[in-house]
């Protein structure tokens, strides 16, 4: 619930000075409490009610859109036939046949562009099915009583490596244990899920329910997970390379990459993925600026807008350098953003942060799109006082640690190249899928390349093993 | 103005609309508040020697988000004391004389049913109903629809009945019967003013699939129940129909079964009910859809210019005939408008599956508009059925203008069917495709 200034107790010549005080629509949270008021679930769960007449809209198309625009293909209509007949496992089921992170994506999903978004109620200006929330009813209660619905296959003999214990390791890691392959995932962190974790808005999805997906998972296809346990060094790869038959990197991208601009090093100058990371991993520490820019135009810049805007900043502006219909995020992410008060500032680059210690505006200059580049204006340059700049301004490549890895080639942006039906690396040992192939994109397409990957994984590690029997 | 006045068989009431006897007038509080908010008359809860009901007594079907689209029930009928029925009947009367209150009355012997019929009649009913029709329950004990199943017995009952009623009787018909015109018959042979129908179908309403017992479950066991709601009312409009078209059941109808709404009331009686009987909805909704159903009557028939109920009141009638006097020589060809379509595809799954593989699909990045095969269209309306959406797919008439023909001219002229192999067969030279050609396909 948000909080409002109830303005009808308050003498008209106080107005402006409250209002000077209580300007935001949502007040920094102190307590748990606070911290659920902010992070309100924008799709909560079903209950059995609404599941059951949601359910009952859908029209069971014949070779469903909604299923053609899934990454994952999730038989979506007959998983909502399944709801709708009181056979929820089934459905659970159905959707994890496709999609072993079915309920972060029936949450986290852009489903408006995907599956809602080509829902053909639309063409009647009827509300589409909320599939996104069907989906999470499904799988949250199959994921809630411990529900087994897979087993790991038979042991096949064959070990596999997986760096990083993201969407698309964990997913890769499934397919190959459903398989009997005996995986071994290599995280860095001291938890599992990657950016779905540490990335995604907290009013899309609670950490509960992320890290409970991925535990239930794991007590189903007994995948073990190696925390703390970067891969960095040649010496580690060589070892990988000599005890696994095949390699997955689920490595995803680094750090918010630095734009060279003067004042980034200052204090209150943060990348998007870290401020995000701290609201995901410990929201109550997050001293967020009265007045905050954040810098960028996709959906990270939106969801650092919006989670600034849930802890309190007063002012929050988003800045991105082309314009409104060139930015990368998509229209309902940039409603979401302003629904909380960020303001949109369009055609304006940085050209310096601001500050003697700490952050205190970001100087911009005008641009003008040519050619879907951003030209700045000369003389055009104005400020923006701020108390925090959130740099959105696109992750880095692993291009240090890739470089460790013979024969891997990247394509021409840093990211790993690879068949696109196996996932296979250009070093045939390696596979590879998510944000390090795609340079950063949804929970689901990381979910559908891991398990697409695994299959890959599996056919070469078949293939060479029958080679080798010959 | 319109004019909703109904009568049947001399039952006058303000308007068609009536409560059938049943749980909704079980009692003269049920009965007021109904009058008071609208309804025309009441059928009261069969009377008779009082009974025991079980607990738990009625089952539903709930249809894709809709719920009770078929409705049964186990309860027998009326477990109130007959004195305190007829002092109820008395008092509502008396608030509403201008009502009908017809008494609807179950019991076994000559002198049972003489001496019940006086009694409502000195209450003040306008007319008895005598149940032959309750399939449950009671017709193990010999009375309901055991009657109703029997002509004979019927007859000979609405003959007792006859010698000493002076208001109107009506007999109330079992639907779980063959040809409902040999009881209807029987009816009008016995004497009675007017029938009722349907009364409820036998029916088991599901079982449940973890106590393997049907529904509603009494105590582990469960027993057939009378089935109705909306799901039985093109089974109800047949047999009005049936008995409306029947020369020899010249009686009025008061009709029953599926009626929710105005529209479902006006296809009661152009099918030839004088008047309406309404369950199931009341038992759902409650007393207030009587506001739609009269609105809706009359403004129907505002639209159409009847002044009165006799003017639309079996209208529909002569265009029901027998199969073989349809025109065979009246094709109509499905179109599908493509601005209204929203491209589910269930048209052309119903018609590839279930049908005659008389739509095509667009070709790969040409939308997912389907395609109308003209030459293998047959007109069944299949298609124009499935679609959701409201006037996508119609029906157009597309024959060449050729004088009608119906089954029966095709027999005189010989253009009619008769060797095993015949070229005349209506489906020879339609295109099928070969069955192999079924395999591999995504369903």
């Amino acid at each position: 619930m948000k909080r409002a200034v109830n303005h009808s107790f308050i003498p008209s010549f106080l107005h402006s000075f409250i209002h000077s005080f209580f300007m935001a629509e949502y007040q920094t949270p102190t307590t748990e409490k606070d911290l659920e008021t902010s992070f309100e679930q924008i799709k909560p769960y079903m209950n059995a009610t609404m599941a059951y007449y949601e359910s009952a809209r859908c029209l069971f198309c014949y070779d469903a859109p909604c299923v053609q625009a899934c990454p994952t293909g999730i038989d979506i209509p007959l998983f909502i036939r399944q709801i709708h007949t009181g056979n929820v496992a089934g459905a659970a089921r159905t959707i994890y046949d496709s999609n072993y992170f079915g309920n972060i994506c029936g949450k986290v999903c852009p489903t408006e562009v995907l599956c809602e978004g080509a829902c053909v109620y639309n063409h009647q200006d009827v509300r589409p099915i909320e599939i996104g929330r069907l989906q999470s009813y499904a799988t949250a209660q199959v994921v809630e009583q411990g529900r087994k619905l897979y087993e790991p296959g038979p042991a096949n003999g064959h070990k596999v490596a997986v760096v990083g214990a993201g969407p698309a390791g964990i997913a890769c890691a499934c397919e190959l244990r459903r398989m009997g392959y005996e995986v071994d995932i290599f995280e860095a962190k001291s938890q599992p899920s990657g950016l779905a974790l540490y990335g995604c808005a907290p009013y899309k999805v609670t950490n509960e329910d992320v890290l409970e997906e991925v535990e239930y998972l794991r007590a189903q296809f007994q995948f073990r997970i190696h925390y703390g346990h970067p891969i960095e060094s040649r010496e580690q790869i060589t070892e990988l390379e000599k005890n696994y038959a095949a390699i997955f990197l689920g490595i995803g991208l680094g750090p918010t990459r630095r734009l060279g601009i003067e004042g980034e090093g200052l204090a209150n100058c943060v990348g998007a993925t870290e401020f995000i990371e701290q609201v995901k991993l410990d929201p109550l520490s997050v001293a967020v600026g009265r007045r905050v820019v954040v810098v960028g135009g996709g959906n990270t810049a939106m969801d650092a807008a919006s989670e600034a805007a849930r802890l309190g900043a007063e002012e929050v502006t988003l800045v991105y350098r082309r314009s409104r219909e060139e930015m990368g995020a998509y229209e309902f992410e940039y409603e979401l953003a302003k629904s909380v008060g960020a303001r949109g500032v369009f055609n304006a680059s940085p050209v310096a942060i601001l500050g003697e210690k700490e952050v205190s505006g970001v100087r911009f200059i005008r641009t003008r799109t040519e050619g879907g580049k951003a030209v700045p204006i000369p003389g055009s340059e104005f400020e923006v006082a701020c108390d925090q700049a959130i740099l959105a301004t696109g992750q880095s490549k692993r291009s240090a640690f890739l470089e460790l890895i013979d024969g891997l080639d990247r394509d021409g942006q840093g990211r790993i190249a690879v068949n696109p039906e196996t996932f296979q690396a250009s070093n045939p040992k390696y596979f590879a899928g998510g944000d390090a192939l795609n340079g950063g994109a949804e929970v689901v397409n990381a979910a559908a390349d891991g398990k697409r990957a695994g299959r890959g994984m599996d056919q070469y590690i078949s293939n060479s093993a029958r080679g080798e029997g010959i | 103005m319109p004019n909703l006045t109904a009568n049947l068989a001399g039952i006058r009431s303000p308007n068609p609309f009536w409560l059938a006897s049943a749980p909704p007038t079980n009692s003269g509080y049920q009965v007021m508040k109904a009058f008071d908010a609208g309804w025309g008359g009441a059928v009261w809860k069969t009377l008779g020697v009082p009974i025991i009901n079980t607990s738990s007594r009625y089952g539903a079907i709930n249809y894709r988000g809709n719920r009770m689209v078929g409705f049964n029930n186990i309860e027998l009928i009326t477990d109130r004391p007959l004195a305190d029925n007829l002092r109820e009947i008395e008092e509502v009367k008396k608030y509403f004389p201008d009502h009908a209150v017809v008494a609807s009355l179950m019991v076994e012997s000559r002198k049972e049913w003489h001496q019940i019929v006086k009694d409502v009649e000195n209450a003040g009913a306008d007319g008895v109903e005598l149940n032959f029709g309750c399939p449950h329950g009671m017709c193990e004990r010999g009375m309901g629809s055991a009657v109703g199943q029997e002509p004979s017995v019927l007859r000979l009952i609405t003959e007792w009945v006859k010698e000493v009623a002076t208001v109107p009787v009506i007999v109330k018909l079992t639907p779980n019967i063959t040809d409902i015109t040999e009881p209807a018959l029987a009816a009008a042979q016995g004497g009675a003013d007017a029938i009722s129908l349907i009364n409820t179908i036998q029916s088991l309403m599901g079982v449940d699939l973890d106590r393997f017992v049907p529904y509603p479950e009494v105590d582990g066991k469960s027993t057939n129940g009378g089935y109705c709601g909306p799901a039985v009312k093109p089974i109800a409009l047949n047999m009005v129909k049936n008995c409306a078209q029947h020369s020899g059941v010249h009686i009025p109808i008061s009709g029953i079964g599926g009626i929710e709404n105005w529209r479902d009331a006006a296809e009661h009686m152009l099918l030839g009910a004088s008047n309406v009987q309404v369950c199931t909805a009341v038992m759902h909704y409650g007393f207030g859809i009587v506001r739609e159903m009269l609105a809706g009557l009359e403004g129907f028939m505002k639209d159409k210019g009847f002044g009165r109920l006799d003017d639309f009141i079996g209208k529909a009638l002569p265009n029901v005939t027998t199969w073989e006097n349809l025109n065979l020589n009246y094709k109509v060809v499905a179109e599908i408008d493509a601005a209204k379509c929203i491209g589910c595809q269930l048209c052309y799954t119903a018609c590839e599956d279930g049908a005659h593989q008389a739509i095509a699909l667009p070709g790969n990045g040409q939308g997912r508009v389907p395609a109308i095969i003209e030459e293998n269209c047959v007109g069944c309306n299949l298609c124009s059925l499935a679609c959701p959406v409201e006037e996508c797919i119609t029906m157009v008439r597309k024959d060449n203008g050729a004088p009608a023909e119906t089954w029966k001219d095709y027999m005189a002229s010989g253009k009619a069917p008769t060797e095993f192999n015949d070229e005349r067969a209506g489906g020879h030279g339609h295109w099928i495709p070969e069955p192999k050609a079924g395999l591999g396909r995504k369903g």
